[in-house]
């Protein structure tokens, strides 16, 4: 089977709002920049791997009036709509397609225009109908109790959690493309935010933002004609957990999947030092909490360590192991967007184009990942060097 | 604002070249089918009863009720009494409004909401809790059930969760 990288990515500028273009228009826009930066036009791309959520804007399978958008016709088109983990399920899906040595050249493009729709109301028809809609209190409610376990079990305080809320927005600020960039926020400016739900204030949770993504994918022999130095796919992962929200016993303190994905990406790589091997990381955090959660899932820290990691400065952009460079999802959510923005944003940092955040001149190892709920985890390394 | 097709309203056009935007409203009307597992779970909740099923494999009882243990593949071989105190797991107090679900309208703010582990089942449930004053909140904490005056024999039996003592510092 061909090995597979990322050859080009295009973003739109993230928005609180874009009145100025219909959802065509400004997935156009990413498609557009991701095309140009490949150096490929729609009629060299064989196939397309799309993402969005579905009733976010009261909209379903809006790939069929879509189609020509992203330069579909007369190409097999695949659409993912699975929460949080959309981007990242789409860049698999895409890679699975190239990987398998059906298509040398695949797009991938995402969005979501959250401004238009009523993304927590969508959220509400997530939950299983009996046992679960009648008490949902929306994301945020459900972050703000994961947070509540995940506290109680590492001990980390609301300052801890609030330097996560700094560092993505201050590291916003070198990213052109985000939406959320607050140059002088500080910890007191976290703390003193509206509490939306204990212990989640507003500075602590990622923004609804609108914007789109894309990526271009290329096989062996062909990415290495079109990008200098492609981000090749190195290692994928994908797990599920649970039926319902509560049988995870941790939620969020042990999250399953991602400790299982974890597992997986780590053997495949030979990866025991995470910190030392991965030059930067862009994962999923959906809020404050949930990033340190997760480097500890990830094993940048020692379980319960969460609170001292943000601390020792490791993940900071001048630290050893920056995570998420780019702002995160705390700066820039559009949720059918915002995984692939992940991946994005870890090809840049290997391909040298993160510009204002690019970590380093040399990045080798890229760690990308989604979230979806507490129940789903894609993830996806990559590496300036070829898998052999 | 002006009258569109079919009742959508359609916002001003001012220039050629802007977007309008027209409002739309989506209305869904739908039977969902539960499953025997909730038939019989909500008639013991009507009783007062939390009851939850089975897998004879790994020993854990499973609340929501599900006919089949994910876990190990087979089937749950019945019912087993759970509850009803139990501790929490996870816990806040939402203040930040959010449209209810069941009803359509927004729900008041502020309310408690817990994850909750009752006694004896493997897995936790979530549900409101009664204290909105969350310094008196917390993991560990033990709640009982409050249960309606006139019970019909849906998740509504149950109000809500409320304190009964301290921190056990048991399982989170």
């Amino acid at each position: 089977m061909p090995e597979v990288a990322i050859v080009g990515t295009g973003q739109t500028k993230h928005a609180p709002k874009r009145p100025d273009v219909n959802i065509p228009e400004m997935l156009r826009e990413a498609v557009d920049r991701a095309l140009s930066d490949a150096g490929v036009t729609f009629a060299e791309i064989d196939a397309v791997c799309f993402g969005n959520m579905d009733l976010f804007e009261g909209l379903a399978q809006n790939e069929h009036w879509l189609a020509s958008t992203f330069g579909a016709e007369g190409k097999p088109l695949v659409k993912f709509n699975t929460g949080g983990t959309v981007g990242t399920s789409t860049a698999m899906g895409a890679y699975y397609f190239a990987k398998a040595g059906l298509y040398e050249r695949v797009l991938v493009c995402g969005f979501q225009k959250q401004a238009e729709g009523n993304s927590q109301g969508a959220i509400t028809t997530v939950g299983d109908p009996i046992w679960e809609r009648p008490m949902m209190a929306g994301a945020i409610g459900n972050h703000a109790v994961m947070a509540s376990t995940y506290a109680a079990d590492s001990g980390i305080t609301e300052e801890q959690a609030a330097k996560v809320a700094v560092k993505a927005r201050r590291n916003a600020c070198l990213n052109s493309n985000a939406h959320l960039q607050l140059p002088d926020i500080t910890v007191e400016d976290v703390l003193a935010s509206k509490t939306l739900a204990y212990p989640i204030r507003m500075l602590d949770m990622c923004p609804t933002s609108n914007g789109a993504c894309a990526v271009v994918m290329a096989v062996d022999g062909v990415a290495q004609k079109l990008a200098a130095r492609p981000a090749w796919v190195a290692a994928v992962a994908g797990a599920h957990d649970q039926t319902f929200q509560g049988d995870s016993p941790k939620r969020m303190s042990e999250m399953r999947s991602l400790i299982q994905v974890r597992k997986k990406l780590y053997d495949k790589m030979g990866i025991t030092d995470p910190v030392k091997q991965f030059d930067v990381a862009e994962i999923y955090e959906p809020q404050t909490y949930a990033e340190l959660a997760m480097c500890e899932n990830l094993l940048f820290c020692p379980p319960g360590g969460g609170g001292a990691f943000i601390d020792s400065g490791i993940p900071y952009m001048d630290g050893e192991l920056p995570v998420n460079p780019s702002g995160g999802v705390l700066s820039t959510n559009p949720i059918g967007a915002t995984a692939l923005i992940r991946v994005a944003e870890a090809a840049m940092q290997v391909m040298g184009r993160a510009g204002d955040h690019q970590v380093k001149p040399d990045v080798r190892m890229a760690l990308a990942t989604g979230y979806g709920g507490n129940a789903w985890t894609d993830a996806m390394i990559l590496t300036s060097e070829r898998p052999s | 604002m002006r009258g569109g097709r079919g009742g959508q309203r359609v916002t001003e056009l001012r220039f050629p070249d802007e977007p309008v935007f027209v409002d739309q409203t989506l209305t869904l009307e739908y039977t969902y089918g539960a499953g025997k597992e909730a038939a019989h779970y909500l008639a013991a909740l009507k009783e007062g009863r939390f009851e939850g099923t089975h897998c004879p494999r790994c020993d854990r009882a499973y609340l929501p009720p599900r006919p089949v243990c994910g876990i190990c593949y087979v089937e749950c071989d019945g019912w087993v009494e759970v509850g009803p105190e139990g501790t929490i797991t996870g816990v806040t107090v939402v203040e930040v409004p959010f449209v209810d679900p069941i009803t359509g309208k927004q729900r008041e703010v502020p309310y408690g909401f817990a994850f909750i582990r009752l006694d004896g089942a493997s897995t936790n449930i979530f549900h409101f809790m009664n204290e909105t004053d969350r310094t008196k909140l917390g993991v560990g904490m033990r709640v009982r059930p409050r249960f309606a005056a006139e019970r019909t024999g849906s998740l509504a039996d149950v109000e809500g969760f409320e304190l009964i003592g301290p921190a056990t510092g048991g399982e989170a």
